[in-house]
């Protein structure tokens, strides 16, 4: 399949048309084409199926340990959902988990822009010394940082409260890396303009560094939601009481609470991936963006 | 800009500034360096409050003994020694390789076929590689319970399909032998967009012309895809081998989720013994000890990875 995906389809784009599908090599280039395209789709509603099947788990009353539920439930009902919202604080921990992530997306975009623009446009000695320390805390895993952390929150008596829950995660190496790469490619002419005409550093960086890496914005913007939305370990830690808690945490304890009662997990897991699917629809360019530029270099 | 050059202690970077004047005053240094300052402060105060301040006090907490409460007792490496013997502590490193050895190449020969397809001309090519990216922004949470249901031992559609075939399905994440691959095929699930969009980047960046140049020295499309595409692709393959090993060091979230570790301790990972060790039996300094140790073993596995880039890996 490798070879065939990439220098054949080339070849048959190039072929003289009339003659196209009547020699035989351009007849199993034709082939070829086909067994890809069926074979790429098979694949992509294999990777589809699961969230297909927690929506069905979801509307199939009673979904449990001893039945299957059907392709097409027979008696469709949101029943699950109407347990989920209103025998648990469900819709508190929704509020919960959309006022971390947004206040945790908002404060990245300042600590990262700010940073990013102090290791591209203001040199200072030792620069690459600090940059290359930013960058290590990227490949410091958490699990290490668990016990102090919990024990400096504890002290400060910031267990339990969103506080403790947001404050580590306000600076993002990912995020100040993201940035950097950006502003690096905003033309240095801007800048020297903008100082002739009298701007300072804060100018530069509001009125002609910002505008310019919008992309780049929007890119950190969608993950610093993810990585909020998403983020299980350091909640589960610091937000004990219930009304506190965010969705991964309270999925993972409906899982305890609702043993194998599928249509109730499955609902809360549509809950939960519906807002970041909305937020990906509308900006799946910059995720992706996002994702390849980083892994070039 | 006369401060600005002053302070730079690498000269090629800053070709572009101006050279240094005799007249550059002092006053003018520091509101520089006040400016430098009020653009690193917002970032570099949470990354020493909770990042680095965090990683030095884990150090001294790994060489006390200390359950969160009562004061801690200074043991010295006791801790790091007690870990060593401890086959518990071989045990959870190598479910966590083996998690690793499993993942890895699944995610990466299936991302790799997956870029490959989807660089060709495909109709609907960014709607397919949406699909393939929505497991990557779902939450490990979420895919780790929607995979203990699909692989649920009894009425599991995967277990409900094998058996129309005739086959018995394993127990999956009931089963000893078989929870960790229940975990790698979740987690490759999740993974694959992620690593496909890499490298799907990393195709794309591939002068077209070398493939010419290939052909016309007769090489056929075997010989272009192993002497062309793969090592010119390498460093976006390092890229994804180096994330893979550092995230696949910390996998914690899928098992805590889907086996709880168990059964019998069989997916128990090194973070999820971490996590154990602190909040389950309050043995924060045993804990902090083996976080140091995953540390070290993580930083070590990288290091060698990018010491030995140069042998494999090729910058265009």
């Amino acid at each position: 399949m490798a070879d065939a995906a990439l220098p054949v389809t080339r070849r048959a784009s190039r072929a003289p048309k009339p003659r196209k599908f009547h020699t035989p090599a351009a007849r199993r280039r034709r082939t070829l084409s086909i067994v890809l395209h069926v074979a790429i789709i098979a694949g992509a509603l294999a990777m589809f199926f699961p969230f297909l099947w927690t929506v069905i788990t979801s509307i199939t009353p009673g979904a449990n340990l001893t039945n299957t539920p059907a392709l097409i439930p027979a008696n469709p009902s949101l029943g699950a959902y109407a347990t989920l919202f209103s025998q648990l604080p469900f819709g508190q921990v929704v509020v919960n988990s959309l006022m971390l992530a947004a206040i945790t997306t908002v404060v990245q975009l300042f600590t990262s822009s700010t940073a990013a623009y102090a290791f591209s446009r203001l040199p200072f000695r030792g620069q690459n010394v600090v940059f290359g320390i930013y960058l290590a805390t990227m490949m410091i895993p958490l699990q290490v940082l668990i016990v102090p952390l919990f024990v400096e929150l504890k002290t400060f008596s910031l267990l339990d409260t969103y506080l403790g829950a947001l404050l580590p995660t306000f600076a993002s190496a990912f995020g100040i890396f993201l940035l950097r790469q950006a502003i690096n490619q905003v033309p240095r002419e801007l800048d020297e303009a903008a100082t002739l005409d009298g701007a300072g550093h804060f100018r530069i960086f509001g009125q002609v560094i910002l505008p310019n890496i919008r992309p780049a914005l929007a890119t950190l913007v969608v993950f610093a939601f993810m990585g909020s939305w998403n983020s299980f370990l350091w909640p589960l830690i610091v937000l004990r009481s219930p009304e506190l808690q965010t969705l991964p945490i309270a999925l993972a304890g409906l899982q305890g609470q609702y043993i194998s009662q599928w249509d109730v997990i499955m609902a809360g897991s549509v809950v939960s991936i519906l807002p970041m699917l909305a937020l990906y629809v509308f900006a799946q360019k910059y995720v992706i963006q996002g994702v390849a530029s980083s892994g070039i270099k | 800009m006369t401060a600005q050059t002053a302070l730079v202690d690498k000269a090629p970077q800053f070709a572009h500034a101006r050279p240094v004047r005799d007249t550059a005053s002092g006053a003018r240094r520091l509101k520089y360096l006040l400016v430098v300052l009020a653009f690193l402060l917002p970032s570099a105060i949470p990354l020493v409050l909770f990042v680095l301040g965090p990683m030095i006090a884990a150090a001294w907490v790994s060489l006390n003994q200390w359950n969160l409460l009562a004061p801690m007792k200074f043991v010295g490496i006791d801790n790091y020694v007690k870990l060593l013997r401890d086959p518990q502590t071989g045990a959870v490193f190598l479910h966590t390789v083996y998690y690793i050895a499993g993942y890895l190449p699944l995610v990466y020969v299936g991302g790799l076929l997956l870029a490959l397809a989807l660089n060709s001309a495909l109709k609907g090519r960014s709607l397919l590689r949406g699909v393939y990216f929505l497991p990557v922004i779902t939450s490990w949470i979420v895919v780790a319970l929607v995979w203990r249901w699909l692989l649920s031992p009894s009425n599991g559609i995967v277990n409900t399909v094998l058996a129309w075939s005739g086959i018995h399905g394993p127990g999956w994440w009931t089963d000893p032998s078989w929870s960790m691959p229940s975990i790698i095929l979740a987690s490759a699930w999740k993974d694959l967009g992620f690593v496909m969009v890499i490298l799907l980047a990393g195709l794309q960046a591939i002068p077209t012309d070398l493939y010419d140049a290939a052909k016309v020295d007769g090489a056929n499309a075997w010989k272009r895809f192993f002497s062309v595409t793969l090592p010119l692709l390498s460093p976006s393959t390092f890229f994804v081998i180096v994330i893979s090993l550092v995230n696949g060091f910390q996998v914690f979230d899928q098992i805590y989720a889907m086996t709880g570790g168990g059964p019998n301790g069989s997916s128990e990972s090194v973070v999820a013994e971490i996590y154990d060790l602190t909040f389950r039996y309050g043995r924060a300094g045993d804990a902090s000890a083996l976080s140091w140790m995953l540390f070290i073993v993580i930083l070590a596995v990288t290091l060698i990875q990018i010491r030995g880039q140069k042998r494999w890996v090729t910058y265009g």
